[in-house]
């Protein structure tokens, strides 16, 4: 496939079968491989949506700066994005997050300002807020609240799947912000009747959760809970056992989100199977594992991997 | 019948700083109101007059509550009830 540059490379990624992992002919499993995108995560199609909706709309012009809360692969797609349209990025990054991501960012030449741990990313968008209120010339994309942000998924991940899997009758994703399966999963129940839509939230170490008070807690303005037909909490020792799975049987090295996300998936495939259902389950993944190989998730046995993880914001 | 409810460091004050506790009840409804017996002021916490409060989320075997029957889920003998603040992603 040939294109005029990087940025009009984002997408059009495979949908790879896992014959290995589904539990029979009747129920299969598709990864849709976002690993494939320029900077190597799904966050490539929302970053460019919402710069180009910036742009579209006069908000961002050359010269200016972008602000933007994020643990990370968000980052590094907008990273790539302003390095090539002339645009300065801070990001604001908890500091609970891998060497790999801090840098890449700058490499791509992004300023990084640390959030605290205790709070995740939660305190990186209360951080980024105050900055945004301090500095009115800087634009704030805000991947949590930008319709651009779910729009991009809408708009080409669940076109692209549905071309790919017409049977589909199961799509799981990971909820951070919430955009893939917002914009994947109205796309998809606006064209397939009765299709599922599974969601997959990590469950971190307990500094993570480290809030003040339980108020202070936060939910992205983008979800829409009708749009799932449920939601799952997998931990980072489910995590990081289907992603060495996922390796070990169908060859993939993937981030640790996509584990978690790859969990529910079998979860899913597992009930259809017993059930008698036939099922055609596609799910995200997310990133390569190349950027977490530091967190020491991909060495030794499952407990060391779950103690290297606590309290760092794996996905 | 005894549920494990799991509880998060930011409720722990009412549970002497016990990060599990168990419970007894048919719903999970029930399981909260147990608990309230014995760590007074942690029911109003997780739930509203609406149900569960905004900001909490609770899991029934690792399955959001929202998307089964809320506070009124059945649990049963050797369920895990896992509650956590909502936090962002991304």
């Amino acid at each position: 496939m040939r294109f005029e540059s990087l940025l009009d490379s984002v997408g059009h990624t495979p949908l790879i079968g896992l014959p290995r992992l589904s539990p029979s002919a009747d129920v299969r499993l598709w990864a849709k491989m976002e690993d494939r995108n320029p900077t190597g995560s799904i966050k490539d199609r929302a970053a460019l949506r919402m710069i180009e909706q910036a742009e579209a709309d006069g908000l961002l012009r050359p010269g200016c700066t972008i602000l933007e809360p994020t643990s990370g692969n968000t980052g590094i797609s907008l990273a790539m994005a302003a390095r090539l349209k002339g645009y300065r990025l801070v990001v604001v990054m908890p500091e609970n997050t891998s060497i790999e991501r801090r840098q890449l960012l700058h490499m791509y030449g992004a300023s990084i300002h640390f959030s605290p741990a205790a709070g995740g990313s939660n305190e990186a968008v209360r951080v980024a807020k105050n900055m945004a209120a301090e500095h009115p010339d800087w634009v704030m994309l805000y991947q949590y609240g930008n319709p651009a942000n779910s729009l991009a998924h809408y708009e080409t991940t669940g076109p692209e799947i549905l071309a790919d899997l017409p049977t589909i009758t199961h799509f799981v994703a990971g909820l951070g912000t919430t955009g893939t399966l917002m914009g994947t999963g109205r796309f998809l129940r606006e064209h397939v009747p009765g299709v599922e839509i599974i969601a997959a939230e990590p469950r971190y170490g307990e500094v993570v959760y480290g809030l003040r008070n339980i108020d202070e807690g936060f939910i992205p303005e983008l979800y829409d809970e009708s749009v799932l037909t449920t939601r799952y909490s997998v931990a980072a020792r489910d995590a990081v056992r289907r992603t060495r799975e996922l390796l070990d049987l169908e060859g993939i090295f993937a981030g640790i989100s996509t584990g978690g996300i790859l969990h529910a998936a079998l979860g899913t495939a597992a009930k259809a199977h017993k059930e008698g259902r036939k099922a055609d389950i596609a799910f995200i993944v997310c990133d390569g594992g190349w950027k977490y190989l530091s967190t020491g998730a991909y060495e030794g046995t499952l407990d060391d991997a779950e103690d290297a993880l606590d309290g760092e914001l794996w996905a | 019948m005894a549920i494990e409810v799991r509880i998060p460091t930011i409720l722990r004050t009412y549970t002497d700083g016990a990060k599990l506790v168990e419970g007894s009840g048919a719903t999970l409804a029930e399981v909260l109101a147990d608990l309230e017996t014995r760590y007074t002021g942690i029911h109003e916490r997780i739930v509203d007059e609406a149900g569960l409060r905004r900001f909490v989320n609770v899991y029934l075997n690792d399955e959001d509550v929202r998307f089964l029957d809320g506070i009124n889920t059945a649990v049963a003998d050797g369920d895990v009830v896992t509650v956590l603040p909502a936090v962002a992603g991304g």
